[in-house]
């Protein structure tokens, strides 16, 4: 058999897998598009039915009565949205200190192998698996908080808040790293010409200088501790409830979906109404990723 | 001169050739087993039956080897709400069907038929250290209802050892359980419980947390109880006799708090569905529930 080299146009097996390679790789392209649009649309079809026929808004952000078995259901989703939002909140401040300050002295102080070492350490804080980290929660951090502060439970906000800090620490030190790298080493040294220690020119030039990166590490954080499940279901102690204070028990938006709709049948306005905390779930954390992102963005432009 | 551009293109066509009439040769072979000599039951639903559900099933697969049954839980919700939808051919319930359920199960053409398969007495655990060795219906409604007022454990009349607090931290269970919805019926007389809970994912998570709480009480299947919790003996009423949860007691009726463990099936069962059921019911059969920890239908002697 000979092969034309002179025509591409010719219609040989090369040809055709050349096409067909060429739509593989398109659609693969297109497919994380494909899949936030499909994932999107299904839990609003889920939803929506609830959001339009059986919820009452007001009660929903307002109400902590979730009671969605009870002979009358409730569907107040308030305590779940506190109980998120102050986990999430401890979460960051336990982890914001520990990865910046990480941050600092892996990009500005740490050198060779040393450096390296840390960071590869640090990935490896990021590759335990949630489930681990809600154990450690449970087995370990409950029976301390209780022998420490005397209080009668230990699974709550302080507990599943330093769990979630852990966990978002490592993606928090990487980008934050990032930032801090990203800076020019010019700036650096006019500070040092300029007689500047290394202590001045970490505060008020590196750090102001990298503001949007650190905030964008920030918010990556706070995106990643809006949607664990099952550390925060285990630690938690998943209690309806507004907390009174950091030892109180709650229960987190992500957990509540966890634990319930496995049993629920298909289609039950339960069912409906767990997929609108989807909804309200998937808003939060589009919105916090998204800003983080067009803060990244930002610092990539050199604005 | 040949040509030796694309020369491998008709080779690796050959060879394609060779592997799809070879992988078309094997296919046929690869599933040939005949499906009408092994009969699959399909078995789902309550999450408090799924260990009994597994240990019939493997005891059954020695003794009738040519019927498989494929055991999942899920729930008692789940297991009924595949059976109206005729996927399964056993639903395994701690409940019994309610009313819409059975109503959908007729609208889809399908007759419920219950089977009780055995009992399960539901024990109320407290830590090893507490006192409280009886309690009263009531009592346990005004700990867990809406609007009851037992909160301290100096109201029922003790003091517990390391629990300075006093408070009681109450542990139940998520609310589409089967278990949560028998207390709920069984205790709270239908009313809607206190929010606030500890509301566990699973009986055995329920006495694993009472086992290290000292100001914990929580309830679950007599099946779950360990050495480390302590179970109070349970009255109707103050002029009652106090009843302790055991087997014997579950199976004659004196235990207030104990209910009928039941698997449903469309219709009346035949064939291969009936003999399951039949050897269920027999005394190896009951005797595999009592092992597991639950109360069999009658008095069974085991080897």
């Amino acid at each position: 058999m000979r092969v034309e080299h002179g025509d591409p146009d010719a219609r040989t097996i090369e040809w055709y897998v050349d096409k067909l390679m060429a739509s593989v790789i398109f659609l693969a392209g297109i497919s994380a598009i494909i899949f936030i649009v499909g994932i999107f649309g299904f839990i609003a079809k889920e939803g929506f039915a609830f959001v339009l026929d059986t919820m009452d808004v007001g009660q929903f952000f307002t109400s902590v009565q979730w009671r969605p078995t009870s002979e009358t259901p409730q569907y107040g989703a308030l305590a779940l949205l506190v109980g998120t939002a102050s986990v999430t909140g401890l979460a960051v401040a336990t982890a914001v200190p520990f990865s910046l300050g990480a941050a600092i002295y892996i990009a500005e102080f740490s050198r060779g192998s040393h450096r390296e070492g840390l960071k590869v350490l640090i990935e490896l804080l990021a590759a335990i698996p949630s489930v681990v980290w809600g154990f450690i929660g449970l087995s370990v951090l409950n029976p301390l908080i209780i022998e420490w502060f005397d209080v009668p439970i230990g699974l709550g906000v302080l507990n599943a808040g330093v769990i979630l800090g852990l966990m978002a620490a490592p993606i928090m030190t990487t980008i934050a790293e990032d930032a801090l790298r990203a800076f020019p080493d010019s700036h650096r040294e006019a500070a040092e010409a300029m007689g500047a220690t290394r202590w001045q020119i970490i505060w008020h030039v590196v750090l102001p200088g990298a503001k949007k990166g650190l905030t964008a590490a920030v918010l990556l954080g706070v995106g990643r501790g809006f949607g664990e499940t099952m550390a925060v279901l285990m630690a938690s102690g998943h209690a309806v409830q507004i907390p009174g204070d950091v030892f109180d028990s709650v229960r987190a938006l992500t957990a509540t979906i966890a634990a319930e709709l496995g049993e629920t049948a298909a289609g039950s306005e339960h069912y409906q109404a767990l997929f609108t905390l989807g909804i309200v779930l998937f808003v939060i954390t589009f919105a916090i990723n998204l800003t983080a992102d067009l803060i990244v963005r930002g610092v990539r432009k050199g604005d | 001169m040949p040509v030796t551009g694309p020369s491998h293109g008709p080779t690796t066509l050959a060879a394609m050739h060779k592997f799809i009439v070879l992988a078309l040769a094997v296919w046929p072979l690869a599933c040939s087993r005949n499906p009408s000599e092994r009969n699959v039951i399909q078995n789902k639903g309550s999450d408090t039956l799924v260990n009994v559900a597994q240990a019939w099933a493997e005891a059954y697969a020695k003794i009738e080897p040519n019927v498989a049954i494929a055991v999942t839980g899920g729930g008692s919700g789940t297991g009924i709400s595949a059976m109206i939808n005729g996927t399964v051919d056993i639903a395994n319930a701690s409940r019994k069907m309610k009313d819409k359920e059975i109503a959908a199960a007729k609208k889809n053409g399908i007759d419920p038929i219950e089977h009780i398969v055995g009992h399960d007495a539901l024990a109320v655990f407290v830590h090893p250290d507490n006192p409280l060795s009886e309690a009263t219906i009531e009592n346990l409604k005004q700990i867990y209802v809406e609007g009851g007022t037992v909160e301290k454990w100096s109201q029922l009349g003790i003091t517990v050892p390391g629990c300075p607090s006093d408070e009681i931290v109450r542990v139940s269970r998520q609310n589409n359980s089967g278990t949560y919805a028998y207390f709920r019926k069984a205790v709270l007389a239908k009313q809607d419980y206190k929010l606030g809970s500890q509301d566990m994912h699973g009986s055995k998570d329920v006495v694993d947390l009472v086992e290290k709480t000292p100001c914990a009480i929580g309830y679950s299947g007599l099946a779950y109880a360990t050495d480390e919790v302590k179970m109070p003996c349970i009255k109707v009423d103050d002029a009652a006799a106090c009843v302790a949860p055991a087997q014997a007691t579950a199976s004659d009726g004196s235990y207030p708090i104990a209910r009928p463990l039941m698997m449903y099936t469309a219709g009346e069962p035949k064939g291969s569905v009936k003999a399951y059921l039949d050897w269920i019911l027999s005394t190896q059969g009951q005797c595999i529930i009592q092992n597991k920890g639950y109360a069999p239908i009658r008095d069974v002697t085991c080897a």
